[in-house]
């Protein structure tokens, strides 16, 4: 038997060396073999939910440090690694891919590419991962280029460019690779681009389909910008976090950014779709399908580019495909994935912009609460209740866990940008409502009514908050669940740490020195479950003693 | 060299006081930004009061290269050719402005000096170190407790007006790094110090006893409580207007000697 065992596993390596490593069928079936991690989240649904066990409350306290590996880049570190059987691929930001032996993190290759000098991404020089099909990596680089790379040897197979970094275009975002398509979005919104969604084919890098976020004259949502003006051509709308899928509907979701100017609707009048709405595409041919707007006519930076998690559940009696969206406008929601109906809407923390909903999941604004010269305090504040850190939703506890920003809030000003090609185009700033200084590199001196981070835990049929973990400083990490019940994430203090997912008790923590503003993910080798986060400029590696 | 007028200074500083002395429209929000502007990009060279460059007095609300706010953007973001004023275009126009903003403001404060006599450093270091006991807490140089704020560059990084400030109200503003924090821990020992850290599990400070900086463990914390007041007391009525004069011009002094 054993020796039966042994020649399948010498068989099956054999296969896997000979033919492509990830097929598409290895991805849409990624749940059935988590000992992988073979998408930015971990699988299409993005609920980066791990059925791996071998970690458990009881035994979470022995969790030791196996490896580390240190890039050679200063940049922020916000990349989730894919794992395929044993190689773990990670980015050093900016650009540079590199391949580890996911068990002792030894360096197997790297691709190292220097991004044009034009790239101008707002807000760091950062990239959230990759995607893989076959034995193909893809990377979208800050210079608004697309890149194919061997999986096993890190041989450049093709790079196209996608946008003018010039203009502003860039991107940051793991692409999402759904049958023979690479599918990416392009940042910018800081800068007056048209943003849109495009697919390409993963052979040839040739553009199949593009999803333009604003639309052109003509197009059904072209009447939410102003007519005989071209604030559409530089409304923003970007797209720089990995959307999801669902196989059966055949349909991609993706989270749009803010319009521009960011601080100014002045010369953009109307809602501005798609921007702060969640689009439906039709994977094959990119055509929209449904949307749902967050923020219509936003003037408050509050990009809708989170990741949508798709959760199939009971809802008021009956199964439903929903999403679970938290915003970084302040609103946790619900919506009906197949159809984009709205189901419900409710503040996960402060918020004085919006007393509700209508019907149709129109909020209700407060009138006044706009960004004025003078200022005006919005809660959430320009960093959002949430922004683009990874949310996680466990079937197992049948709660959606948010990374959150407490207590927090900003001074709106605007102002008056005239659009320049390549120029940032804010219309205005957002300020700090809290004493300046507080929180310095490396030492925090606010208190809790200053803003604080912390893990919310929602019930998502009715939005209520089960417990959360406070956190003394804010946070940019993103979150991790296991069947165990096992939540990981960190947060800008230093701190890796588990909680248990059903009431938020602290169960482990390691310092890892460095602020934590990626998603942690596992996977599994020989028997063995490890857990990683990426923090200050390294992966640490855990597992049990 | 430099006067006050103590009831408008306590006005000025007090929340919202900013706003009256909004210039052309500029809100508290405008002069606060543009205080940490200048604080970044302008302090180093033109100093606390504006006046550290020859020739070059940017505090006291009077320009010899620019009439109109417009002009002090461009100036700022485009320099003075053949000077060391250099190009600043690293500054965006809207921070820019809020510089302008914060310029004009201590103008006017500045113009609203007249009150205290003149000051004399040499008395004031007498004081500090003597009647004032000031080195019971503070630091110049080698000398002095580490307990509170060190004041060996103090002249570089505050006005007069804010020295002022500091002395007759000390709990008016108390920067978020000097905040005092009090510690209670399970035992029952009782520990003030100097916030110098802090995170969800952790808590350093500064004992106020020992000079010591130490590290406690929330679990072992049984109250964490910033205090509201300063430990600092007040001067208004332990030190004459000539003796704060003088101590505000020994202070206005340090800027960065090792033993003044």
């Amino acid at each position: 038997m054993i020796r039966r065992g042994v020649y399948i596993g010498v068989f099956m390596t054999c296969c896997m060396l000979l033919d492509a490593q990830v097929p598409y069928d290895r991805i849409v079936r990624s749940t059935q073999e988590p000992q992988n991690w073979l998408t930015h989240s971990g699988n299409y649904n993005s609920q980066r939910y791990s059925t791996l066990s071998q970690i458990t409350t009881e035994n979470v306290k022995n969790l030791e440090l196996r490896w580390i590996f240190q890039t050679r880049s200063l940049e922020k570190f916000e990349a989730t690694p894919l794992v395929v059987d044993g190689i773990l691929y990670t980015v050093e930001a900016p650009n540079n891919v590199v391949a580890l032996d996911a068990a002792t993190g030894r360096v197997f290759w790297t691709f190292t590419y220097t991004p044009a000098e034009a790239s101008r991404p707002c807000c760091g020089r950062v990239n959230r991962g990759l995607a893989i099909l076959g034995d193909t990596l893809f990377m979208a680089t800050i210079d608004a280029r697309l890149i194919a790379v061997d999986a096993k040897s890190g041989k450049e197979l093709w790079n196209v460019a996608v946008a003018k970094p010039e203009s502003g275009y860039a991107m940051t975002l793991a692409p999402l690779v759904v049958k023979d398509k690479v599918i990416i979005g392009t940042a910018g919104g800081e800068y007056g681009i048209r943003g849109f969604i495009a697919g390409f084919d993963a052979r040839t890098g040739k553009e199949a389909w593009r999803f333009y976020t604003i639309p052109g004259p003509g197009e059904p949502g072209h009447e939410t910008w102003p007519a005989n003006s071209d604030s559409w051509q530089h409304g923003g709308a970007s797209v720089w976090v990995t959307g999801s899928y669902d196989p059966d509907l055949n349909l991609t979701y993706w989270g749009i950014g803010n319009p521009g100017p960011d601080r100014n609707g002045d010369e953009r009048t109307g809602d501005n779709l798609y921007s702060c709405s969640v689009v439906a595409l039709d994977v094959d041919t990119g055509k929209l399908k449904w949307y749902y707007q967050f923020s219509p006519h936003d003037e408050f930076d509050f990009d809708s580019t989170q990741v949508p998690v798709l959760a199939d559940m009971e809802w008021q009696g009956a199964p439903r495909k929903t999403m679970l969206f938290a915003n970084r406008n302040g609103f946790f929601y619900v919506l009906d994935r197949a159809t984009g109906q709205f189901l419900l809407g409710k503040p996960f923390v402060e918020v004085n912009w919006a007393t509700g909903f209508d019907a149709k999941g129109r909020p209700q604004r407060i009138p006044g609460m706009v960004p004025t010269e003078q200022g005006t305090l919005i809660l959430p504040g320009n960093q959002g209740g949430t922004n683009w850190y990874n949310p996680s939703y466990s079937p197992k506890t049948g709660l959606f866990y948010v990374p959150t920003w407490a207590n927090y809030s900003s001074l709106y000003v605007k102002a008056v940008t005239p659009y320049e090609e390549g120029k940032t185009f804010n219309g205005g700033t957002a300020r700090a409502t809290t004493p300046n200084g507080i929180r310095t590199a490396l030492n925090n001196f606010a208190k809790e009514d200053e803003g604080y981070g912390a893990i919310r835990a929602l019930d998502p049929h009715t939005g209520e908050m089960k417990w959360q973990f406070k956190m003394t400083d804010v946070t940019d990490a993103g979150i991790l669940t296991t069947a165990s019940n096992l939540l990981f994430s960190g947060g800008r203090e230093g701190y890796f740490y588990a909680l248990d997912a059903t009431d938020g008790k602290l169960l482990w923590k390691f310092p890892v020195g460095g602020r934590v503003i990626s998603g942690p993910m596992t996977y599994a080798l020989n028997g063995t479950q490890y857990v990683e986060v990426a923090a200050g400029n390294s992966v640490f590696v855990f597992a049990l003693k | 060299m430099w006067r006050v007028r103590v009831c408008l200074l306590i006005s000025i500083f007090s929340g919202g006081a900013l706003w009256s002395l909004a210039q052309r429209g500029y809100t508290q929000s405008e002069i606060e930004t543009g205080a940490q502007q200048y604080a970044a990009n302008c302090l180093r060279c033109h100093g606390p009061e504006g006046d550290n460059v020859a020739d070059a007095d940017i505090g006291h609300g009077k320009f010899r290269r620019a009439s109109t706010d417009a002009d002090l953007v461009r100036l700022i973001r485009n320099g003075i050719p053949n000077s060391t004023m250099a190009a600043m275009n690293n500054i965006s126009e809207q921070n820019a402005q809020t510089i302008v903003a914060y310029l004009r403001s201590i103008a006017s404060t500045a113009a609203a000096l007249s009150a205290l006599p003149n000051g004399n450093a040499d008395r004031g270091k007498a004081l500090f170190e003597g009647k004032g006991t000031c080195t019971n807490c503070h630091r110049v140089g080698a000398n002095g407790s580490r307990v509170g704020p060190d004041l060996t560059m103090i002249g570089t990084q505050r006005r007069t007006v804010e020295l002022h400030r500091s002395l007759v109200e000390p709990d008016v503003e108390i920067v978020p790094t000097n905040r005092t924090l009090k510690i209670v821990t399970r035992d029952g020992s009782t520990i003030t110090g100097r916030l110098l850290n802090q995170d969800s599990f952790t808590i350093q400070l500064l004992d106020a006893k020992d000079e010591r900086p130490k590290s406690f463990s929330r679990s072992d914390v049984r109250e964490v409580e910033f205090l509201t007041k300063s430990p600092m007391p007040s001067y208004k009525d332990k030190l004459s207007n000539q003796e704060l004069a003088d101590l505000i011009s020994y202070l206005a002094s340090l800027k960065g000697q090792a033993n003044p």
